[in-house]
């Protein structure tokens, strides 16, 4: 295997508890992506997904571990690296376009006016808001301006896509929309994507990799779920493929059974589990369902 | 039924006619129940002339200075344009002299929290000094009243916008400088194309803030350092005791001071957005 793309290696954050102690959220984060690869986080709430990708972005500091990409540690944000939140976090004064100019000219400074424009309605007409250019974030649906703002994101051609629970905010129907669309922007672009979501069927639709938190504090990567389904895959018909059902099985057993108690592999790494090739939850799981997890809950509500 | 606006207006209009109506026949003068004797006549001490003028005697007074605003007649009489144009380039002069300090100052204030509690106990301090109390120090320093006149101005419009650019750069939404941050620009692109606009609606609110007490300053500083402008135009009336000039001034200040805020709110418009 080439050199991973991207790795994290013991990444840890400490944060001061409030009562003079310390408060270690997430501990020994071991991971790595390949180039093209979209990965998908998924862990109940607190147990630091959030800190992991803005650690990636830049715009935080982990306590110790550190970040290398393309064989350079990752200090401060960048231009190689785009991000999504899920507040949108358009510029309200800007237009769409102009919030996206906003980002080609920051990636390609040396564009000519007419090249910025040209490309960045290319990206708006990818996420199919051509007919909203001039419209500003506030006139805009939650769905639409999502829209923008991942097309800012792919518009700069990041090497690595960090999306934080892009789509959190959204409706069912129209989360379902734009997770079409980003399928096929990703099917056009090949990204790396790492994305952190709390919907279980999301992550199967989206990712080649699913990492399963351990909860918090002290939370790890326990496990790397592969998802081998075929592309280009459809909202629609990705769960008559029966590797589907065993894949989110696995999933949803872990969230509600095993996400307290999992641990990774002896040297931090996550375990490599395969559910289409019948790798199972280990039995007896603790029949002890944690029902004050929202994950859970939604991800049986699905 | 008329719109809100056309009832808001013929209401308005009412309270004017009641109120020019209610004044005009307060100061009429009382019916002479016994001649005025030649004594009072000769002293001038008849009551008619210690009254307040009547409406009519204003609309009189103002129908006579606006049709010829601008004449110089020497030092003493010159048209009340002349005097509200000293009166405005005063207040813009100082104005924009605040405005150059206070706004990178409220810049490097907003964006680093050591400076701002560097600074902080010096504007909170100099803040609350009424804008008078520098007058004999500017005067004793400056040696010039025109320009003591436009410091008073000055150290009187800083402060708002001062520290509503310190308030407003210090509040932008961590989101959008994260957006910057992302987009590796350097701190002085950061601050022109995501700070700036994200805080102007806050700024032109101290602006708008400091026009109004610039204007209100200027007419007290005017009547202490004398010569020009609208300040020293209504003490030069009293002076001469012509009440209808005095007040026929009192209403151009209020119409000139509605102007300046009218200006800036439109200003403020411009920047306004919606989230």
């Amino acid at each position: 295997m080439s050199k991973p793309f991207l790795e994290v290696d013991g990444l840890s954050k400490v944060y001061p508890d409030g009562q003079g102690g310390d408060l270690t959220v997430f501990e020994d984060i071991r991971f790595a992506l390949q180039k093209g690869e979209f990965v998908c986080i998924i862990g109940h709430s607190g147990c630091g997904k959030s800190t992991i990708l803005n650690v990636l972005a830049g715009l935080d500091e982990a306590s110790s571990g550190n970040v290398v990409m393309n064989g350079k540690e990752v200090k401060g944000p960048g231009l190689e690296r785009g991000v999504v939140f899920q507040n949108y976090s358009l510029l309200p004064w800007k237009t769409a376009l102009n919030n996206i100019i906003f980002a080609v000219k920051a990636r390609w400074p040396k564009w000519s006016k007419d090249k910025v424009r040209e490309h960045s309605e290319r990206y708006l007409k990818m996420v199919g808001l051509d007919h909203a250019l001039n419209r500003k974030p506030s006139q805009l649906s939650g769905g639409m301006r999502q829209r923008v703002s991942i097309a800012r994101a792919f518009a700069t051609q990041p090497e690595l896509l960090l999306l934080d629970e892009p789509f959190g905010a959204l409706d069912a129907l129209t989360r379902g929309v734009i997770q079409d669309e980003l399928v096929k922007i990703w099917e056009e672009t090949r990204q790396t994507v790492f994305m952190i979501t709390h919907d279980v069927d999301e992550a199967i639709l989206l990712s080649d990799r699913i990492f399963l938190m351990s909860n918090g504090p002290n939370a790890r990567i326990a496990e790397s779920v592969q998802v081998n389904l075929p592309h280009p895959r459809s909202r629609a018909t990705i769960f008559q493929n029966p590797a589907h059902h065993k894949i989110r099985d696995y999933l949803v057993d872990f969230l509600v059974n095993r996400s307290g108690s999992a641990q990774p592999e002896q040297d931090g790494t996550p375990k490599v589990i395969d559910p289409s090739a019948g790798d199972a939850a280990p039995k007896p799981a603790p029949a002890k369902p944690d029902t004050e997890t929202e994950t859970a809950a939604r991800a049986v509500n699905a | 039924m008329a719109s809100l606006n056309v009832r808001a207006a013929l209401l308005s209009i009412s309270f004017l006619i009641l109120a020019l109506g209610l004044w005009e026949m307060s100061t009429q003068p009382p019916a002479a129940t016994q001649a005025t004797s030649e004594y009072e006549l000769l002293m001038g001490i008849s009551g008619q002339e210690s009254r307040v003028p009547p409406p009519s005697a204003v609309i009189k007074v103002a129908w006579a200075e606006l049709s010829n605003p601008f004449y110089d007649a020497g030092a003493n009489d010159k048209g009340i344009g002349i005097q509200l144009a000293y009166s405005v380039y005063r207040v813009l002069t100082g104005y924009l002299a605040a405005m150059a300090i206070a706004l990178p100052l409220g810049f490097l204030i907003g964006m680093s929290p050591l400076m701002y509690k560097a600074l902080n106990p010096y504007i909170q301090v100099l803040r609350p000094i009424s804008p008078l109390a520098w007058m004999p120090l500017a005067l004793f320093i400056i040696q010039d009243s025109d320009a003591s006149a436009i410091f008073v101005i000055f150290i009187c419009s800083i402060w708002p916008m001062l520290l509503n650019t310190a308030f407003g750069v210090a509040n932008v939404r961590s989101d959008w400088v994260n957006v910057a941050r992302t987009h590796e620009l350097n701190p002085f692109k950061t601050a022109i194309t995501v700070i700036l606009p994200a805080a102007a609606p806050t700024i032109l609110t101290g602006m708008r803030i400091s026009i109004g007490i610039a204007w209100l300053v200027i007419v007290a500083a005017e009547m202490l350092v004398g010569g020009t402008g609208i300040g020293y135009y209504v003490w030069n009336e009293w002076n001469n005791l012509d009440l209808s000039s005095v007040i026929f001034s009192i209403l151009m200040i209020g119409v000139v001071g509605m102007l300046l805020d009218l200006a800036l709110g439109k200003a403020q418009k411009l920047v306004e957005y919606k989230e």
